[in-house]
């Protein structure tokens, strides 16, 4: 569902949003910082209006602006690192060999 | 806990249609991971020993397209007869989970490179035709192990443990229009879908190490009604009857819960085989919820003819191609070309045998096939394998009258159990059939002379008796005699002396 417009005129976003975004993002905010984003994430917005207002309407949407297309890598292995490497930057390691991290309710992610 | 239903999807589906749409999930059969070189061959590895910068997702790496990964959803694009992109293009998939280091994983969203496509198979109730909406390429996530306090590995976590061994592996998902109306028809549309994946090579595709993932998305409604129910996402379907069952069980869930007069919610269940039943696991994430978005990292994607050309002329000989010939040109039953064709292993042992032995009917070969070594293959002491080339021989010998059909069978058990080959085991164990007509004659001139009663029962009208003194033929040959020159021979002899 499409929560608030970036199209001028439309609704900005709601407390409601701005919790449920934080849901998505995992992220246990208060009041105080509820209440700052919610007007930090309008102004944002607000940018946007004012940019929908150009009419790009003969402008093709475009996620690059470097002009390459078409780049394949040939299906080759390469040395992977070493698991002392791998794990180097690891909040903490099991004996195992795996990365540590903190509990996770709720079953498995969204892939 | 619901109870299971008595019988699979049948009281629901009297008052109740099914609408199920398939998606599957497969690991692509390539030697490095999707967007880095990182080995494919993580089975049994160490945790995070395949691992580098850009499948850990860290801060600066760059992903680059694996040509192969593409090269295998364009072939499967074919091989379903779908439309394959001139132009396709990467998002970003958002959530956040441990399993995916990125915080998205890379997949595609408005431009996969295959649409609109079709899979036709069999059903008890005869062919059934499943549109297949799309087909893209996305990277797998990590692994996770959830452990309790005392290092027991449990749902309910202390701690949770990664392994990003599988992170990056190259996946296609398949996604189905909901065209779907039994847990029959889904469990036969994974199983062509696993045939194809492994006939054309993209991939193994064994369920039970999730190279093959198979997630229904299951509502109801009532018969007639066109709008569509709620639908509920199952998952963790390990197995091929898993996917029958969790879907007959879903739909009776369902059916169940409305006709009690409640209301089925969107989530995400999963199958849990010892209970046969299926459970809650989270509420469904809305489609808006991943904020999906062009991945900034990869540039678009365009497929020159000459390319795809050479793609599809990759293409081996597809199973529903390969059906209808086995039955054309061999005069197979639709059942027999079947059973040869939807399994690889009896496919290969066929064609090879017939490309071996010049002259082997085909028809009896794939008799063979179906018969004897389907038989071995599934019995208790299976392990054995057969040789195209020996099975060719040994049919060539049934086929001339060289050996008795239960010899053969015997030879074949051994060849299939040994390796030994099959004029070796002919030989050893004296199963050359007597076919010289001057050697069975004497066989038979003697045990006429020891039967006198059995003659004289022929001669007063009982037929049945010739059968007795064929036995008793192939009884003083030690079976090698040819079962039907020896009935000849009885036959002239007796009414000769008559
Ligand atoms: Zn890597």
């Amino acid at each position: 569902m499409v929560r608030s417009g970036i199209i001028p005129g439309m609704a900005n976003l709601t407390r409601a949003d701005v919790e449920h975004v934080a849901f998505l993002a995992r992220l246990g905010l208060t009041e105080d910082e509820l209440a700052r984003l919610e007007g930090q994430l309008n102004h944002i917005l607000d940018q946007y209006a004012i940019l929908a207002t150009l009419d790009t309407e003969h402008i093709p949407p475009t996620a690059q602006t470097i002009e390459v297309a078409n780049i394949l890598r040939e299906d080759a292995v390469r040395p992977s690192l070493t698991v002392d490497e791998a794990l180097s930057n690891a909040p903490e390691r099991s004996e195992s060999g795996h990365f540590v991290v903190p509990a996770i309710l709720g079953g498995e992610g969204g892939a | 806990m619901t109870s299971a239903p008595a019988a699979a999807g049948t009281g629901a589906l009297a008052r109740y249609e099914a609408v199920i749409g398939i998606e599957i999930h497969c690991q692509l059969k390539t030697a490095s991971k999707m967007f880095c070189a990182c080995d494919t061959q993580i089975e049994g590895a160490e945790p995070n020993s395949h691992c580098c910068p850009v499948c850990l997702g860290l801060p600066g790496t760059l992903p680059t397209i694996n040509k192969s990964a593409v090269e295998w959803v364009i072939a499967t694009g074919f091989a379903i007869d779908g439309e394959v992109a001139t132009t396709t293009r990467w998002d970003r998939k958002n959530y956040f989970y441990p399993d995916i280091p990125k915080g998205y994983q890379i997949s595609q969203y408005q431009l996969p490179l295959v649409a609109n496509g079709k899979l036709t198979f069999d059903t008890s109730e005869g062919p059934f035709t499943v549109r297949v909406r799309r087909a893209h390429l996305e990277e797998d996530t990590g692994r996770l192990i959830h452990e309790d306090r005392d290092g027991r590995r449990v749902s309910l976590a202390r701690r949770s443990l990664i392994d990003f061994d599988r992170s990056g592996m190259p996946l296609m998902e398949i996604v189905t229009e909901p065209d779907i109306r039994t847990a029959e028809q889904a469990r036969r549309y994974a199983e062509e879908l696993r045939l194809l994946m492994r006939t054309i090579g993209a991939s193994d595709a064994e369920m039970e190490n999730g190279q093959m993932r198979v997630e229904a998305n299951v509502s109801i409604r009532p018969i007639g009604r066109e709008a569509f129910g709620t639908r509920v996402e199952v998952k963790n379907m390990n197995s091929m009857r898993a996917v029958e069952r969790a879907i007959a069980f879903e739909i009776e869930r369902q059916a169940e819960l409305i006709d009690g007069g409640g209301a089925v919610h969107m989530e995400t269940r999963g199958w849990d085989d010892p209970s046969q039943s299926t459970y809650h696991m989270r509420p469904k994430e809305e489609e808006n919820d991943y904020r999906y978005f062009p991945e900034p990292d990869l540039p678009p994607l365009t497929t020159t003819p000459e390319w795809l050309a050479a793609i599809k002329a990759r293409l081996p000989e597809l199973p529903a191609v390969r059906r209808t010939r086995y039955q054309t040109e061999f005069g197979l039953s639709g059942y027999d070309a079947s059973v040869l064709v939807n399994d690889l292993a009896s496919t290969a042992l066929f064609e090879g045998a017939l490309a071996a032995g010049e002259g082997v009917p085909a028809k009896l070969l794939a008799n063979w096939v179906t018969g004897e070594y389907m038989r071995l293959v599934k019995g208790e002491e299976s392990g054995g394998s057969a040789d195209p080339v020996q099975l060719a021989a040994l049919v060539k010998l049934v086929a001339d009258g060289a050996i008795s059909g239960t010899n053969a069978k015997e030879v074949f058990a051994e060849h299939f159990a040994t390796g030994r080959v099959v004029a070796a085991i002919v030989e050893a164990r004296g199963f050359r059939q007597i076919s010289d007509a001057g050697a069975l004659g004497t066989a038979v001139d003697e045990v006429l002379a020891a039967n006198p009663a059995a003659v004289a029962d022929y001669r007063a009208g009982k037929g049945a008796a010739v059968g007795f003194l064929v036995g008793q033929v192939m009884k003083a040959t030690r079976g090698q005699a040819n079962a039907a020159m020896v009935q000849t021979a009885l036959r002239e002899r007796l009414a000769k002396t008559e």
